[in-house]
This record gives structure tokens, C-alpha cells and sequence, in this order.
């Protein structure tokens, strides 16, 4: 749709046919030249460093990175030492992001003490200091009987479980995708079966409870089908992938990428499609970034010896739009999973073109050539799969409740001539 | 290493893996390490294609063979060879991989011959040197001296390997030497087969051009060559396989399942052999095996690919 934005007080209060005759006298007019404005993306899957890792990111520069990739929200997984399992950590968190973010940070809770998968969290005084939702991260809850208690107790609380699907003993030593490659590669796999075996279970368990459950990550078409299932069947049950599943396969591990080991791992091609596929339909509710950075020294190792994770929230629009020009996925379904799809995920205001809406807001051309410049990139670690990647899109502007957080400038990326 | 050829072409300055390299290249490593074997049977061993070059055998994991192997080719040609065991050093003063090749970059060597425990490190320290670097065995990725100098001896007693029915038995899933051997042979016209426990079997090994055959008998019926490789004993018990008996019981190579490859069958392992576990030591020791031969053509093969890698040094080969 073309046509305006008329932001006050941080709040979109017009949309659409918003012209000059309407405008209030005093305000600032910005001509986007027929860019892209949409709502600002909500990233659903980040480490921010704090506490416990600065080393690896603050949110300082977590955040810095969100603004340039057009994420205006971010939530801030629980994977942090001490655990996000104490209220004080939750208000600690809100503090820092107050003080220090350019964007908003959003806290994940721990889903058990210490993120250790034995004793449930304080589910109800985490969500009353401010918490999101709950999660081990990139743990799993091995055990079925705690997952059960987690459900039936969060439901009391209307609390939203994400989980990590892995069965720890099933993947116990794998590095990438169980397949050819790997075997030719000589690195042990991880079966697909180790999620879907694990989230069929999770889904058993919300039709026993009535728990509210999204799976953080689904990576094959196994796991599409137990959602798909699930969500047939009236379950409270969402998803969500991640950029690189949906952008990436097991074959760009190449010459033992390192920045490539991923958890889940990076499946075949095909799986990769029926990603692609069940994001354009909606099956997929969330595409995240999955921002995980990692320091040099865990990463310069051999690939079995590497930390699994990369850095996303820069290139997270950018890589989405790949899948655009490639005519798989439409600009507004994209744009969807990342905005209004984890909005109402998490019952968040903004994520949307809405009057009374939070004027969290991106500008972009989807069509501008650049190259990405590991150097330029503003988190504290490099350890992008997407380096020197030829990207169209880039985000020009983003706004977060009316004030201009981020504006692109040629020296965070050089434009492609 | 002679005077009377000129040596072949290897358009290579590393050998990280078999993979990559051409049925061309792989013959002339082969004709090169024909001549070697020439050179090592006579009384004066000595040559001088790597005078006044230092060869750093770096070792990170354990390998008496094979490191002696690539010590004596190096000193055949004339290098100077620096044994080091990492393991015990570095490693354990928290020294990585990367600073390990650092370091050892700025003494200039001119060839580095690497022995990890992980798939693909030898890859990463390639990239961080500026000499030349061989893969002496990568976690369960590639081993491609082994995989050469099992061709040379399979050549040489067969006179080809093209057509020739070669059966690799075992534990294949942890193998790098029988991913360098598929590769290898697969790349010189043989025809494949691989048998073992179907929990050591890696997924999609029968796109990599080979016939998964699980019942041992069936696999060797009419091989030409029957490769048996060793079973780790950690993999037993429990893990991969039940037992030890077990595993010899259903795929052990014994004079009687041996009668189902050809009369002629070469039998080769890599060793060191579990007698008992994976070859009965009638068959180890017995007129069809060639494993003794093996260890002969791995020093040639390691002098060949020296000496293959010394055109690329700067200066070129002595």
C-alpha cells in the first residue's frame, strides 16, 4: 500500500492516505522516495551478552546491531551466567536495556533454576517482574515428566514455554546434519529424529496440559509436520526457524566453515525448501535471527571443536529478502513472521501499521546492492555465515517510538557500484 | 628421486585429501612411487630431492607407523625431519591449533606433515601456513597416504585396479582410511563394496559410489581385494556392537569366509590389527595377505609425495 505515517508521542495516531492538507502544521515531513516503511522487525531469538558475557556482546552493541538490521525489538534469550532465574536478573536486564539499548530488550526467562533442567523456575514472580516468556535457551528439557509440570504450572500464568527441541542423547557428539556430507566430511551427525522425537513428545504433552508451547526452532520437515498436525488438532502450539535454516544448507559448510555449526545443525536443500514453503504459508509463525556470537577463539578451532551459533540480527532482513527476489516467499508474509507474527506470539503492542500502535518503525529499499563487511558490522563478534555475501535491502532508517535510532550511513556497509 | 624421467605432474602444493584429485594425479603419485620403491631396495637409500629442506612430522595424536613412515621417506630424500608430538606439549598449555601453526610457521618449514584428531583441522592449519602440508590422517575425514600406498600394492600385485571388485570390511563409519580408499579407488575404476555392522555403516555411503552389502559372506563373493580395517575396541560393548566374539563371528575375515572372494584375493589392513576381533592371524600371517608389503609401499608412497610436493616449494625439487 502506498501512503503515510503520521507518528505523536512515540504512537502511530494515521496511516495510509496520510497528505499534506492532514498534516499538522508543526511537524517533520520525511519523504521515503518510494522505500519500504514497515512495522520494525521483533527478533524472537538473540543473545545479548549480559550478564556474564560481555565479552561476546553487551546490549550495548546488541543493540546497535538490531538498529542497523531494522530490529526495533529484541528478545533476549535466558542463556546468560547468572541464569535469568531470579526476578532481580529480570529487573537487572530491564535496567541495563533502559540505560544502555537503542532498542527494546525484551527478557526470556530461565524454564528451570539455573538452566539446569532439573527444578522448575519462579514461572509466576519472573513473568510478574517482567519476563516475556520461558526457556533453557539452547538446552533441552530432557526430561518428559518436568516438561509436563512446566506446561500444567505455566498455564496457570498464561505463560508461553519455548523450547529448544534436542534429544541430548540422540545428537550426544554430532556437529552438522546427519547425512552424504557429513560422511564424506567425516563429522558425526545429528538425525533429524533428534527434534522431531522430542517436539512429538512436547506436542503429546500440551494435549495433556493445555500449556501454551512454541518451538524455538524447527529445521525439518518432520517437525513441520507434527506442527502442522498440532495446530490442526486446536493446540496452543507456534514455531519458529531461523534465518539461516531458511537461507543456508549443510553443503555451505564447505571446507569446514566454522561459522556454519549451527544448533540445530543446517539440513539438506530439501528440508531447506519445506522451510522456505511453510513460512510463506504461515506454518512457521517466527522467523528469528538466532544471534549467537561467538569469539574468536571458539571459533578459529576445528569444526567439532568450534562453538555452534552465528551472528544475525545485521543481515536478518537482508537475508529474508533473498528468499523475496527469489520469488519463494512474498515481501509482506516475510515481513510478517518477523513483526507481527512474534507480536502476537509474545501479545506485544507494536510489530504493526496500527493507529495507538508503538511507532516502531523501518524504512528500507529491498532492491539496494550491497556487500556485507564483517568489519562494519557493529556486534562485538564477527562470526557471520554471511560474510562477503552479495545482500539486496538494506535498512536505511529505523525509528523506535517516533525517534530515529539508526541511520544508514556508507561507512556501515559498502554500497555495491 | 632418479635421473632418468622427468618427474610427474602433481598440480597440487597440498595433499589434504584424495578428494579433489584427478585419476591423472593420483596415477602419477603411483608411477612416482613405483620408482620410489626401486630406490628404497637398493643398499644406497640416500637422495637428494629435498637437500637443505626441513619436513615437521606434527603429530597429534599417536601414530608410530605411519609417523616413522613419513620420518624415513623424508630422510630418503635428504630433509631435515623434526619429529613433534603435540599432545603432549602445547595442547596442554592451552595452545591452540591456529597459534600451533602460527609458531610453527615462522621457523619456515618447507613441508609440514599433520596428524589430527578432528576432520578438517589439517584443513584449517593449511590455510595458515605458507608451506606445503600432508594430511597424515584427519579424525574420520581423510587418510590419503594409506589410501595411496593400499592402490600401490593392489597395482602392483594386480597390475591394475580398474574392473578389479575390491571389499572393504568393518567399522567404515569411523574410517578415514576407507573414505580415502573409496574415494581413490572409485576414482581409478574399481568396483566397490562395503560391509560391516549397520551401526558402523555411515548414512548416504552408497551415494559416495559404493554397494553397501551388510552380510559379510555376500560382499566378499568373488573379490579381487578384500580390505579389513581395525575395530577401535571402544567401539565394542555396548556401544556399536555387542562383543568382541560377536563381531568376529559375523565379520571377521577367516580362511573359511576368505575361500568366498577369487582364489587369488589380496587381503590388505591398515593395522594395527585386532587378530581375533577383525582378521583371524591364520589370515593375517597366511599367503594372501599383503599386509607386511603395505608397510613397504607406505614409505614409497609418502617419499612420492614428498617429492611430488618439492616442485611446488620454492626452488623446486633438488
Amino acid at each position: 500500500m502506498r501512503g503515510g505515517v503520521l507518528v505523536r508521542d512515540g504512537a502511530i495516531v494515521a496511516i495510509g492516505a496520510v497528505t499534506g492538507s492532514d498534516l499538522p502544521t508543526d511537524c517533520v515531513v520525511v519523504d521515503c522516495n518510494g522505500d519500504v516503511v514497515s512495522p520494525g522487525l521483533i527478533d524472537c531469538r538473540a543473545f545479548v551478552g549480559e550478564p556474564g558475557a560481555e565479552h561476546r556482546e553487551t546490549i550495548a552493541s546488541a543493540t546497535a546491531a538490531a538498529a542497523s538490521g531494522g530490529v526495533t525489538t529484541i528478545i533476549a534469550t535466558s542463556e546468560t551466567h547468572p541464569a535469568v532465574d531470579d526476578p532481580a536478573v529480570v529487573d537487572f536486564l530491564q535496567r541495563r536495556a533502559r540505560d544502555t539499548g537503542r532498542v527494546r530488550v525484551l527478557p526470556v526467562a530461565a524454564l528451570t533454576r539455573g538452566r539446569d533442567g532439573s527444578e522448575l523456575a519462579e514461572i509466576g514472580l519472573l513473568k510478574a517482574a517482567g519476563a516475556i516468556a520461558f526457556s533453557d535457551g539452547a538446552r533441552s528439557i530432557a526430561s518428559a515428566r518436568l516438561m509436563r509440570r512446566a506446561l500444567t504450572y505455566a498455564r496457570d500464568f498464561d505463560a508461553l514455554i519455548m523450547h529448544h527441541c534436542e534429544d541430548i542423547d540422540l545428537a550426544a557428539g554430532g556437529v552438522m546434519n546427519e547425512g552424504e556430507f557429513a560422511s564424506r566430511l567425516g563429522l558425526p551427525g545429528i538425525p533429524q529424529e533428534a527434534e522431531s522425537i522430542v517436539l512429538a513428545r512436547d506436542i503429546r504433552l500440551v494435549a495433556l496440559t493445555g500449556g501454551r508451547y512454541h518451538a524455538a526452532i524447527v529445521s525439518c520437515r518432520q517437525s513441520l509436520d507434527i506442527i502442522a498436525a498440532a495446530k490442526q488438532d486446536g493446540l496452543r502450539v507456534t514455531c519458529g526457524t531461523t534465518i539461516n535454516h531458511l537461507t543456508l544448507n549443510e553443503n555451505d559448510i564447505g571446507g569446514y566453515r566454522t561459522f556454519l555449526r549451527l544448533s540445530p545443525p543446517l539440513r539438506s536443500e530439501d528440508e531447506r525448501l519445506a522451510l522456505v514453503e511453510a513460512v510463506a504459508s504461515g506454518l512457521i509463525d517466527v522467523v528469528v535471527s538466532d544471534h549467537n556470537p561467538q569469539d574468536v577463539e571458539t571459533k578459529r578451532l576445528p569444526f567439532a571443536e568450534a562453538e555452534p551459533g552465528a551472528i544475525g540480527l545485521e543481515t536478518l532482513l537482508s537475508a529474508g529478502l533473498r528468499l523475496v527476489h527469489a520469488e519463494a516467499i512474498d515481501l509482506p508474509d516475510l515481513l510478517a513472521r518477523m513483526t507481527i507474527g512474534p507480536a502476537k506470539l509474545l501479545g506485544l503492542p507494536q510489530g504493526r501499521l496500527a493507529v495507538g500502535a508503538p511507532a516502531d518503525l523501518i524504512r528500507f529499499d529491498p532492491e539496494e546492492p550491497y556487500v556485507v563487511d564483517r568489519d562494519k558490522l557493529h556486534s562485538r563478534c564477527r562470526n557471520t555465515p554471511f560474510e562477503d555475501a552479495r545482500m539486496e535491502g538494506r535498512v536505511k532508517t529505523t525509528v523506535l517510538a517516533g525517534r530515529i535510532v539508526h541511520s544508514a550511513d556508507v561507512r556501515s556497509h559498502d554500497a555495491v557500484a | 628421486m632418479t635421473d632418468a624421467a622427468p618427474a610427474p605432474v602433481f598440480p597440487h602444493r597440498h595433499l589434504l585429501g584424495i578428494q579433489g584429485l584427478s585419476p591423472l594425479a593420483l596415477e602419477a603419485l603411483l608411477d612416482l612411487a613405483d620408482r620410489a620403491v626401486d630406490v628404497s631396495r637398493q643398499v644406497e637409500k640416500k637422495r637428494s630431492t629435498l637437500r637443505g629442506r626441513t619436513q615437521i612430522n606434527l603429530f597429534f595424536e599417536a601414530s608410530t607407523r605411519t609417523q616413522s613412515s613419513f620420518e624415513i621417506a623424508g630422510k630418503r630424500l635428504g630433509a631435515d625431519v623434526m619429529n613433534m608430538a603435540v599432545a603432549a606439549s602445547s595442547i596442554k598449555k592451552g595452545e591452540t591449533l591456529i597459534d600451533t601453526a602460527i609458531t610453527l610457521n615462522a621457523m619456515r618449514p618447507d613441508i609440514i606433515v599433520v596428524r589430527h584428531h578432528q576432520a578438517g583441522a589439517v584443513h584449517l592449519l593449511a590455510r595458515k601456513v605458507d608451506c606445503s602440508v600432508v594430511n597424515a590422517g584427519d579424525g574420520a575425514h581423510e587418510h590419503p597416504t594409506q589410501a595411496l600406498l593400499d592402490a600401490l600394492t593392489i597395482r602392483r600385485n594386480k597390475g591394475r585396479i580398474a574392473g578389479l571388485i575390491v571389499t572393504i570390511c568393518g567399522d567404515i563409519l569411523h574410517s578415514r582410511v576407507a573414505r580415502s580408499n573409496i574415494l581413490l579407488l572409485a576414482a581409478l575404476g574399481a568396483r566397490l563394496r562395503v560391509s560391516g555392522p549397520s551401526t558402523l555403516m555411515p548414512v548416504g555411503i552408497e551415494r559416495m559410489g559404493v554397494e553397501v552389502v551388510p552380510d559379510m559372506d555376500r560382499a566378499l563373493d568373488g573379490a579381487d581385494v578384500v580390505m579389513m580395517l581395525r575395530l577401535q575396541r571402544e567401539r565394542m560393548n555396548g556401544g556399536f556392537v555387542p562383543s568382541a566374539r560377536e563381531y568376529f563371528r559375523f565379520f571377521g575375515l577367516t580362511e573359511e569366509r576368505l575361500k568366498w572372494a577369487k582364489p587369488d584375493a589380496l587381503v590388505l589392513h591398515p593395522g594395527p590389527m585386532n587378530r581375533g576381533v577383525e582378521i583371524d592371524t591364520l589370515v593375517a600371517d597366511g599367503p594372501q595377505s599383503l599386509i607386511r608389503e603395505q608397510v613397504e609401499m607406505g614409505v614409497a608412497v609418502r617419499m612420492a609425495v614428498l617429492e611430488a610436493l618439492a616442485q611446488h616449494l620454492p626452488g623446486g625439487a633438488a
